[in-house]
């Protein structure tokens, strides 16, 4: 994610996303009642923001037309020569909140590298760590929210006590 | 429903079920919502016979997702200033997980009043998969 990506916040998507938590509450799909609420309008789960990926054209974990897939299809992965590595696991995720996000609002994501260190592990041999930062601003240009997330890659895969 | 400081006290625990027999269908929805289609989460074939790992699992951001309504149901809507979590272990399709809320601090801020919890989410073997720390606006 090195550009900027224009993430515009639909209702429906929210409604798609509340439903994939298992969350039913009304104040994510239902715009009258969000109405009488403190708030007063549709607002997104706080996990929400992640979902930035649909709208980041490089975005890695996206099946893209034309393009090899890793998963499989006839053969257990898609890509030729040596198997893909574990890949990444999700290791943290912190977000801050200044405002509650609501349908129209159209953000501008930026995004750059935190740090990266590494640690030894027994159950699944090195990991390293990298650190990525997001900023949403809105149409305003005013931040509404801080995600910082830590992802980690295994030298194997976690082993299962 | 919002908190109020003035009810509540350190110590104080909420906890949910946030989600009862984790189904793959689950997984599914939340690759098609979050835009993540790491086939680590939907499909088997490749997680069993390709990364390694005894078969699909959730998303990390998945955890957090369910975790956080059970946060959302207990500060009330709109509420929440930070929300925090590390995965500490892989969550599986047949999991039941329960996820408990404990207040930490309460504190005034730049005129409003917060809580500070801890958070931990466990598995049907108490098991933690996930823990974390949340600060939300409360009222009076």
């Amino acid at each position: 994610m090195a550009d900027d990506i224009k993430m515009p916040v639909e209702a429906t998507h929210i409604m798609m996303f509340a439903r994939s938590v298992g969350d039913p509450n009304p104040i994510y799909h239902d715009e009258e009642y969000a109405k009488t609420t403190e708030v007063g309008h549709i607002i997104s789960p706080p996990t929400f923001p992640r979902s930035v990926a649909q709208f980041d054209p490089e975005y890695r974990l996206r099946l893209k037309s034309g393009e090899k897939w890793f998963g499989s299809g006839k053969n257990p992965t898609g890509l030729d020569g040596p198997a893909a590595s574990s890949g990444g696991l999700h290791a943290e995720q912190h977000f801050e909140y200044h405002r509650n996000p609501k349908p129209g609002d159209v953000f501008t994501v930026k995004a750059r590298q935190g740090k990266t260190w590494e640690k030894e592990s027994k159950r699944a041999g090195k990991l390293m760590f990298t650190e990525s930062i997001q900023e949403y601003y809105d149409q305003n240009g005013e931040l509404v929210i801080t995600s910082r997330g830590v992802g980690v890659k295994t030298e194997r895969p976690v082993e299962q006590s | 429903m919002a908190l109020s400081a003035s009810k509540l006290s350190v110590g104080d625990t909420h906890e949910e079920v946030v989600v009862d027999d984790l189904t793959r269908t689950q997984l599914v929805m939340y690759a098609g919502t979050s835009g993540d289609y790491n086939p680590l989460h939907t499909d088997d074939l490749y997680t069993k016979e390709v990364a390694g790992y005894p078969g699909v699992f959730a998303h990390g951001m998945l955890s957090m997702g369910l975790t956080g309504t059970m946060l959302t149901n207990y500060v009330g809507d709109g509420r929440l200033k930070k929300y925090g979590v590390r995965f500490t272990n892989q969550v599986w399709p047949g999991d039941t997980l329960t996820a408990k809320s404990t207040v930490a601090a309460l504190r005034d801020e730049g005129g409003e009043k917060l809580v500070d919890l801890t958070l931990e989410t466990v598995n049907q073997d108490g098991k933690t998969v996930v823990t974390g720390t949340a600060t939300a606006r409360v009222d009076a």
